[in-house]
């Protein structure tokens, strides 16, 4: 199908209109609303992400799920596996937007501007998922990048946030100015900058002798840095301990799921669009190179987490370890290996989000991130020290939750590969991962505190809490979620 | 409908227990105890109803459950799954009776997870599917962490943190095992066709259709290598035992009970359902094959026996002493499983049995001890049999039976496991009889420092064993002297399923 042309196209965008209009709305109430408590602008942004769900409900059904459309000139593309990373996106931003309004830390005097920089990098994570053009790619990704380090700098009374901001910036800017690099090297051997497209021009210039094979390597290789660096994969993760242990808790949370998340959608579409059939680059084994990198991220990742004291930066490192998990699912870009990292993708936005909540309420009620804050908690706040053993233990992997189930799918699809050697490094990591997880468990319910006064919830925040937990342990019991790959097909 | 009935009336229970409140703990006790009584009753019933004559699964329900990767939810018992059903079943409410006074905080999540550990382990013994095998399999694990961590002893976190890490290590091997099987679980001379499966019965008949992947010699060897790990570390086997004595010692008195009574037969069973039965050829490398390795299983049941019967007799610990038994005694089933004759492993399954019911009631017994004097040191007590005959004399049926003496349950299994492993490995047969020897020291010596001899001045008030705690160990120890004199009681519920076993290694 031709792609659409501008003016045609703005129909099929109207979800990311729709954030970019509320964004816009939330910046102007908050100039006439002057009462500094009230939380109207939270309440728009989240119309506003429900009026984008509803926008993407009814564009989808416009298309057809195996004839795609490409909007604005090939820019962006719209299918299945767009529309499902910015369902994903949608209900990690509406979670963080929960957890903000009951977060305790964040000032309120900058309430306009946050809520207007969390739909605002939701919009450049909707065109991450579905850009198909090099420069689109590019842009999509500093719009993410820029507002996420504002947003991990909330906190400006706190020198962690600043330190925080200010290592994601450094990190970042050199990230992208690789990947930039990178992209301009393709630009230049393809002549183009359809995704659709470049595997086959890079193929001709081969062929004809243009440009070695070398030469798509590194630039290849430089790509990669900027989307490593975006889903923290070992040597491009040095800057998420530091940047979500700084970071506001519900930003940690965003940026751990979400950003991930649509890292991993970049990723999946670059290689397995645009380069989904290697043969051109046979001479280098990529299967294997992404294996080596799942393998030494999730084993830093899990062997960084084991002696932390700070649960924030406990999960950031387990966040990291889970980027190593998802890879698998990345390696030979497989339909099985596919399928699992949607299926993995849900149930990890469910159970770390969830963790990341719990978090919240603690450190609201305890005054602390540290896993002695979290002693007696199953005496002082029995529902949520439940919740979050139930979240803990499904991020370590232990049937009948469903971590389990996500990580059967993946350890399936590499297994199918004849990768035994990742399966068994990825399972060994999952038994390291327990140690630390159970660290929290056990201060939870096997230590006891002095204090012992009960914290005391308001019923939504048991409810919001809820919303995780029965996910949490039902997803894995439902047949429809291993069947994703047959209907989010990626072209 | 019956056997799903039993698998999950402990959940419902469950839900219904966490919904009662928390003030009202005589409630709690009684809904517990009435929804592991129904389990048990179902249990009997389908002990009773069990065709012995056929071999064949029975009751079983299949129905479709993730398509996607073909799982099922397909359970169904023969006569070895029912024989174990009908222990757990047995040693559930056993334990709510044993937990009624000395669970001092938090009793409402104790039965909870007490209610959800019995879903697991009945569920694991049921199972067909290999898939959900694994899930029932794993589901007894975090029940299990939080009983030992929570309500046990002084050591209780690294106990349970121990006990978790090496089950968790074993299962990921099995996992890994398992994938691989349902892969080629359609390849045929190198082809695949067909759907993948996880059915238990299909793959035993796959695992023997000559071209069929799954029944090449090398292949069965790696995935018998990763199912044994996960069961020997659940059995446990030396060298993946030492979670087994600190798990016992801190885990509070019905947890023990379950841990030696069920969880350890998972293991054992698991040896039998899947490492067996499902992969004959690797059974055979390790106990047929040339050299060392045709040893090998078996020398891991001799090094059991004699290991844990030595170590034993070195603890002061009361409930030490019965962990190390415990591991001496799992030897003769590995022994004669490793027999793989009809003997071997019908002594190996009814030692299964017998275990069970003898270590539950030590435990009880040790149990019953701790609860009055508050401490378990063996040197610690003397004459205590002037104070409490009854207890005296229940505590010595429980260890005569343990040390195998002709007339009680012990005797037979042991005997039936070294005769059938008699036949195919005489050296390491007769140096297993030193763990008999070295277990009748250890018991009678116990019996003699504990019960005979001066009275402690310390207990001469000691109250005797009171009428609960009899009642939890009256139907075990009935169960000892009725299969010590009549054995078939339970063999017969299995020889059939064994001697189809038993051909199928023979290849008839």
């Amino acid at each position: 199908m031709e792609p659409l042309k501008n003016i045609e196209s703005l129909a099929y965008f109207s979800p990311e209109i729709l954030l970019v209009v509320f964004a816009a709305a939330v910046i102007i109430s908050d100039l006439i609303v002057k009462n500094r408590e009230s939380n109207i602008v939270a309440y728009i942004s989240l119309v506003g992400l429900g009026c984008s769900l509803v926008a993407i409900l009814v564009t989808n059904s416009f298309i057809n799920s195996n004839e795609p459309i490409s909007l604005f000139f090939g820019m962006i593309r719209l299918d299945g596996f767009a529309v499902f990373f910015k369902i994903l996106l949608l209900l990690a931003t509406a979670a963080t937007i929960l957890f903000s309004l009951r977060s305790e830390e964040l000032d309120v005097r900058l309430k306009g501007e946050y809520y207007a920089l969390l739909l605002a990098v939701t919009f450049g994570m909707f065109l991450m998922a579905s850009s198909t053009n090099l420069l689109m790619i590019f842009i999509s990704l500093e719009t993410v990048s820029l507002t996420s380090y504002i947003l991990a700098g909330f906190l400006t009374h706190s020198p962690r946030s600043s330190e925080a901001a200010f290592k994601y910036i450094t990190y970042g800017a050199v990230a992208s100015g690789t990947m930039l690099f990178g992209l301009s090297m393709l630009f230049g051997m393809a002549g183009t900058g359809d995704l659709m497209q470049i595997s086959s021009q890079v193929a001709a210039v081969l062929d004809s002798g243009g440009v070695s094979t070398l030469t798509v390597l590194i630039a290849i290789t430089f790509i990669l840095a900027g989307i490593g660096y975006k889903i923290a994969s070992v040597p491009f993760h040095m800057w998420s301990p530091d940047v979500y242990e700084g970071a506001p808790i519900p930003i940690t949370a965003f940026l751990s799921v979400a950003s991930k998340a649509a890292g991993f959608a970049l990723f999946l579409r670059f290689f397995h669009v645009g380069f989904g059939k290697p043969e051109i680059l046979q001479s280098i084994d990529w299967g294997l190179l992404l294996a080596i990198v799942s393998a030494l991220t999730m084993t830093v990742g899990n062997l960084a987490a084991l002696p932390q004291q700070n649960v924030k930066r406990l999960l950031a490192y387990s966040s990291i370890a889970h980027g190593g998990y998802l890879l698998m699912g990345a390696v030979l870009l497989t339909t099985e290996g596919l399928g699992a990292i949607f299926f993995y993708l849900i149930v990890y936005l469910f159970m770390n989000l969830g963790a990341f909540y719990v978090v919240v309420l603690v450190a609201n009620e305890a005054g602390t991130e540290m896993i002695d804050g979290y002693r007696g908690l199953a005496t002082r706040a029995p529902f949520v020290a439940c919740a979050m053993a139930i979240f803990l233990f499904s991020l370590t992997g232990i049937p009948p939750l469903a971590g389990f189930f996500g990580k059967w799918v993946l350890f399936y699809a590499v297994i199918g590969e004849g990768l035994y050697w990742l399966a068994f490094i990825g399972l060994l990591n999952s038994v390291v991962s327990l140690y630390y997880y159970a660290r929290i468990v056990k201060a939870m319910y096997l230590e006891s505190t002095e204090d012992t006064d009960s914290f005391s919830f308001p019923t939504s925040t048991i409810a919001l809490l809820s919303v995780f937990v029965v996910p949490t342990i039902l997803i894995g019991f439902l047949p429809i979620f291993y069947t994703l790959s047959e209907k989010i097909i990626l072209q | 409908m019956l056997l799903s009935l039993m698998i999950f009336v402990p959940l419902f229970g469950m839900i219904v227990v966490l919904l009662l409140p928390r003030e009202s703990e005589e409630l709690i006790k009684r809904t517990t105890l009435a929804f592991t009584l129904v389990p048990l009753v179902l249990a009997v019933v389908l002990f009773v109803s069990y065709d012995r004559s056929s071999a064949g699964t029975q009751y079983f329900v299949n129905v479709p459950w993730i398509d996607a990767f073909n799982i099922n939810y397909y359970i169904g018992i023969d006569g070895l799954s029912v024989t174990l059903l009908l222990l757990t079943a047995l040693l559930g409410p056993i334990c709510v009776l044993a937990s009624w006074r000395n669970i001092e905080k938090g009793l409402k999540a104790y039965m909870a997870l007490f209610l959800l550990l019995e879903t697991g382990m009945l569920g694991f013994f049921a199972a067909l599917d290999l898939f959900l095998f694994f899930v029932f399999f794993e589901l007894t694990l975090l029940p299990m962490y939080f009983l030992i961590g929570v309500w046990g002893g002084p050591r209780r976190e690294y106990a349970a943190i121990k006990f978790f890490l090496y089950t968790l290590f074993g299962s990921v091997l099995m996992l890994v095992a398992m994938i691989a099987v349902y892969l080629n679980s359609n390849v045929i001379n190198g082809v695949a066709e067909g759907a993948r499966t996880f059915d238990i019965p299909t793959l035993i008949t796959l695992a023997g259709t000559t071209g069929h992947a799954l029944a090449d010699s090398t292949f069965q060897m790696w995935v018998f290598i990763g199912f044994f790990i996960g069961f020997a570390v659940k059995v446990p086997i030396f060298p993946f035992h030492t979670w087994l004595p600190d798990a016992h010692v801190e885990a509070p008195t019905a947890i023990s009970v379950i841990l030696a009574g069920v969880l350890l037969k998972m293991g054992t069973y698991g040896i039998v359902r899947v490492n067996m039965a499902m992969f004959p050829e690797g059974l055979d490398f390790f106990t047929n094959g040339a050299g060392f390795w045709g040893n090998s299983l078996a020398l891991l049941g001799f090094i059991n026996i004699v290991y844990g019967s030595f170590c034993a007799l070195a603890q002061t610990d009361f409930k030490k002493l019965v962990a190390y038994s415990s591991i001496g005694h799992m030897g003769f089933v590995i022994l004669g499983l490793a027999a793989g004759n009809s003997a071997g492993i019908n002594g190996a399954i009814l030692q299964m049995f017998n275990h069970g019911v003898i270590s539950a009631m030590l435990f009880l017994l040790v149990g019953v001890l701790y609860d009055r004097a508050h401490h378990r040191e063996i040197n610690g007590f003397g004459g205590i049999a002037t104070k409490m005959p009854v207890y005296t004399g229940i505590t010595t049926l429980a260890f005569m039976a343990s040390l195998g003496l002709p007339g009680l349950s012990g005797f037979v299994g042991e005997a039936l496991s070294l005769l059938g492993a008699f036949q195919e490995f005489e050296l390491i047969t007769i140096l297993s009889t030193i763990g008999i020897v070295v277990g009748a020291a250890y018991f009678l010596w116990t019996l003699q420092r504990v019960f005979l001899g001066q009275l402690n001045p310390k207990y001469e008030d000691l109250p005797e064993i009171n009428r609960r705690e009899i009642m939890t160990l009256v139907p075990l120890g009935i169960l000892t002297i009725v299969l010590g004199i009549w054995p078939n009681f339970a063999l017969d519920m299995f020889s059939e399923s064994v001697t189809n076993l038993v051909n199928a290694l023979n290849g008839i």
